[in-house]
């Protein structure tokens, strides 16, 4: 599978991840979602981001019970909840974030 | 689903064979479950934990840095075995600070990194439940 | 009981042995199977750590392996027991778990 955006073709495996890590820019990101019929707004952003600086430090997309916490510790208790993030991402946090992130899918994922 | 101790015990080294990364990833699934996962690295599984390990020029994927991430998942007990180290002529600083924050104390950042004797790995193997090989 | 020890590996070609003897408490056993029978021969450089494990720890040999290595149970260190594959499963039921040395 592919997706074809502004005249590139960005390679992804059978679930829409993408292949590449290093292919991965805002749009593509963007374009994702929409495909999900989602949009992006700064809270999903807020995680997008966490995820990639996650990766770039320990090689992998964190299990979502890793995220949850994480995600409470560095931006606030009340957005450090399942809840929260299922409303986000209703695919599965880790799931769909990490798809949106460019990274693989999560190791024992949810 | 009742907890279960698992210990995983690593004796191989890290980048000549997959030993090490399956071993990592397997831990890493089974923490997501919240088992009580312990890990012990003896014989030349003392050097999946050195410093300083760069995959870069080798073109594979370096998992290294992923060790770190194993307090995030609750995974704290992690033995050494120190005949190991011995050995190799390695010392406790030759690896990689390895530590989790304690929810139970104010979040306070503590060595997961446990140098143990033989005598005290053996009791450590008693006390498991399952003990799988890498 | 408490654990069972399993080793596979030859004592010339990798540590397995004697990882498992220093880490074997005194009341668990040790089991040789596939290469590992080859630490049951008397005369050889392992003998003495096998033969000194013997005081601490009941150690058994797979006879199937020893018969396919040509090995003469005459050859063998005296108070290592022979068991068939029926043994070896009760072996592993007999013990609370095994710990296989790969």
């Amino acid at each position: 599978m592919a997706i074809e955006l502004g005249g590139k073709t960005y390679e992804t495996d059978e679930e829409g991840y993408l292949v590449n890590l290093a292919d991965w820019n805002d749009e593509l990101a963007n374009e994702m979602a929409k495909a999900d019929g989602a949009t992006l707004d700064e809270n999903h952003w807020e995680v997008i981001t966490f995820l990639r600086d996650y990766y770039e430090e320990y090689q992998i997309a964190p299990a979502v019970r890793v995220l949850t916490k994480a995600i409470g510790k560095k931006l606030g208790k009340d957005k450090g909840t399942s809840k929260y993030l299922y409303e986000l991402f209703p695919y599965g946090p880790a799931k769909q974030a990490c798809k949106y992130a460019g990274l693989p899918k999560p190791t024992g994922c949810v | 689903m009742a907890t279960k101790k698992f210990l995983y015990i690593n004796r191989k080294a890290p980048h000549g064979s997959i030993y090490a990364q399956e071993s990592l990833e397997v831990v890493l699934i089974a923490a997501a479950f919240e088992q009580d996962v312990s890990l012990a690295f003896v014989d030349d599984g003392v050097y999946q934990l050195m410093q300083n390990q760069d995959t870069a020029a080798l073109g594979s994927k370096n998992f290294s840095p992923t060790y770190r991430a194993l307090g995030d998942y609750e995974v704290n007990k992690i033995y050494v075995e120190q005949e190991s180290l011995e050995l190799r002529g390695l010392a406790k600083d030759d690896l990689m600070p390895l530590v989790y924050e304690d929810e139970d104390d104010d979040w306070a950042e503590k060595d997961s990194i446990h140098v143990v004797s033989s005598a005290e790995l053996a009791e450590i193997i008693e006390q498991q439940d399952v003990i799988l090989n890498f | 009981m408490s654990v069972l020890h399993i080793v596979n590996k030859s004592p010339y070609d990798r540590y397995s042995l004697d990882t498992c003897l220093r880490l074997a408490r005194p009341d668990s056993a040790v089991l040789l199977i596939e290469d590992g029978i080859y630490a049951a021969l008397k005369n050889a450089a392992a003998s003495e750590r096998v033969q000194q494990a013997l005081e601490n720890h009941q150690i058994y040999a797979l006879e199937p392996d020893l018969q396919a290595r040509g090995i003469n149970p005459d050859n063998m260190i005296d108070g290592i027991s022979l068991v068939d594959y029926d043994g070896f499963v009760k072996l592993t039921t007999d013990y609370d778990k095994s710990q296989s040395w790969l």
